[in-house]
């Protein structure tokens, strides 16, 4: 017989997961509860992705908002590429898409969604981003993993996992709509 | 590593279509309250304009605000060069002032080359025009307008022009845009067919990559798109054909040569149209003319370019001239 059981590559035995689909679910289930806990029943919600895994965050987070709330919820994205403050500091990336839903953001809650919390500079940008756009009444942040280590004074409203990491260790968020399956994985940088 | 964007066979396919995706998420800013970004906040850009032009020195500027560069516009008439000062005494005196990108037109076939690579100056170079020899924006704008409207906005995504036939018509010889055209739209897998009288197709003509017809009643009915070339005049020194009557009746695009187009097929003009020339007013007035939205189309393509050329610490395009394509 074959052995099976024979050890994966290096390279996904070293990466470990610390979320996996039915947890994913579950952490999204309570993240759009407290949403309409804290906006009091959301009426004026509109959820906008961080491309690429923050936007299909964002569109589960809405399916399971109208589910609770039974009405339709504005759902968006928002690229943040432009507004980069390390634009200078690598070749130009590639944009991805910014769709404002049809009624704008002035006088809404903006509930901004990411997969991976981690500097803070992503949300500086995206709120950057926001203000040539319109005004929103406020503006929030729901993540999927908080892993530490910000360098701006930021916070997130919503945490599907706070996640104690090192600098040496990575996190990869893997959706079923980008990578095929839905996983969170902490693995170690390669090279160190 | 690509700097400079000189000539449209400068770029590869992948260089294109990335040009070309930018610039559609470039074309969702114009949508917004607030129709600027941060990008190039801090860098400056000399529009250097040897040579009169209104569309293409205001879509360059707009493009450049849009993005937030510090602009600076320069043109000949009442600058130093009607004084007699060179080329190079110009190069360098933006260099000593610090600039990051000269968008240069020129009436003479070569000079953004011979800017961008004599070592005057460390700035990218932009062509904007020069001579007869080659406009990479316009080429890149009319594959823009191309694919926005033969394939779709959303669907055109990633996509090139692939069996796209594509009619160019008019004066070829003196044409700066019919040559970027043809070396962009062979790079993006369009069958390329150039149409005009034999006495305005230049020499060398059939090395390169595409056909050549002189009748244009039978180019129509088996095309995408046709692109009506204005006839250079300025750039005439010699009778090139019998009459403009003539002209117009042979080469002209008028009402009853549109209707034998197939459907879906869209007229395009690269501007200044000359009504009654190349193009009647009933045409040019048509849906089908794309002419207005090809100039709309010229700022998000001349913003994807200076973001891509200057957005980072390095060009995202990659080069790749080969001599084939030349």
């Amino acid at each position: 017989m074959d052995k099976h059981d024979t050890p994966a590559r290096p390279q996904a035995s070293d990466a470990r997961p610390v979320l996996e689909g039915p947890d994913i679910a579950r952490v999204l289930t309570r993240i759009a509860h407290e949403i309409v806990e804290r906006a009091k029943g959301a009426d004026d919600v509109v959820l906008l992705g961080i491309p690429t895994r923050g936007v299909f965050l964002a569109q589960r987070l809405a399916a399971k908002l109208e589910q609770i709330t039974d009405r339709k919820i504005p759902v968006g994205s928002l690229d943040i590429t432009m507004y980069r403050d390390d634009l200078r500091m690598h070749p130009p990336r590639a944009l991805a898409r910014t769709e404002i839903p049809g009624d704008g953001i002035d006088g809404r809650l903006v509930v901004l969604v990411d997969d991976v919390l981690f500097s803070g500079r992503t949300i500086r940008a995206a709120l950057d981003a926001l203000n040539d756009i319109g005004r929103p009444r406020a503006v929030q942040l729901a993540v999927l993993v908080d892993r530490g280590h910000r360098e701006l004074p930021i916070r997130a409203d919503y945490v599907g996992k706070n996640l104690p990491t090192s600098l040496r260790e990575t996190v990869k968020v893997q959706l079923a709509e980008e990578d095929g399956r839905d996983t969170v994985l902490l693995g170690v940088k390669a090279g160190q | 590593m690509l700097r400079h964007l000189i000539s449209a066979a400068d770029l590869t396919r992948d260089d294109a279509v990335l040009i070309l995706d930018t610039a559609e998420e470039m074309a969702r800013v114009a949508d917004r309250p607030i129709k600027k970004l941060p990008t190039l906040r801090g860098r400056t850009i000399v529009n250097l304009f040897f040579e009169d032009s209104t569309r293409t020195r205001i879509s360059f500027e707009a493009a450049e605000k849009r993005l937030s560069a510090d602009v600076i516009n320069f043109s000949a008439k009442g600058s130093s060069v009607s004084k007699g000062e060179s080329l190079k005494d110009t190069a360098q005196t933006l260099e000593a002032m610090g600039v990051d990108a000269v968008v240069i037109r020129h009436g003479a076939s070569g000079a953004p080359y011979r800017l961008a690579n004599s070592g005057w100056i460390d700035a990218a170079v932009v062509n904007a025009g020069d001579g007869t020899h080659q406009h990479p924006t316009q080429a890149l704008l009319d594959a823009f307008t191309m694919r926005r409207r033969l394939i779709g906005r959303d669907a055109g995504l990633g996509q090139d022009l692939s069996g796209k036939r594509i009619t160019i018509v008019g004066d070829v010889l003196h044409s700066r845009v019919a040559r970027s055209n043809v070396d962009l739209l062979h790079t993006l897998g369009a069958e390329v067919t150039l149409v005009a009288p034999p006495t305005l197709v230049p020499v060398g003509v059939d090395s390169w990559p595409c056909a050549i017809s002189y009748d244009l009643d039978s180019a129509l009915p088996k095309c995408d798109a046709v692109m009506m070339l204005r006839v250079q005049r300025e750039r005439m020194n010699a009778a090139f054909f019998p009459t403009e009557r003539e002209y117009s009746r042979r080469y002209g695009l008028d009402g009853d040569r549109m209707a034998k187009l197939p459907e879906h097929a869209i007229v395009m003009h690269p501007g200044p149209m000359v009504r009654g020339m190349e193009i009647t007013a009933e045409v040019a007035d048509s849906d089908r003319c794309t002419a207005v939205e090809q100039v709309a189309n010229g700022v998000s393509i001349r913003m994807a370019v200076l973001y891509l050329l200057l957005g980072g610490n390095e060009p995202a395009l990659t080069h790749a001239r080969t001599n084939e394509e030349k």
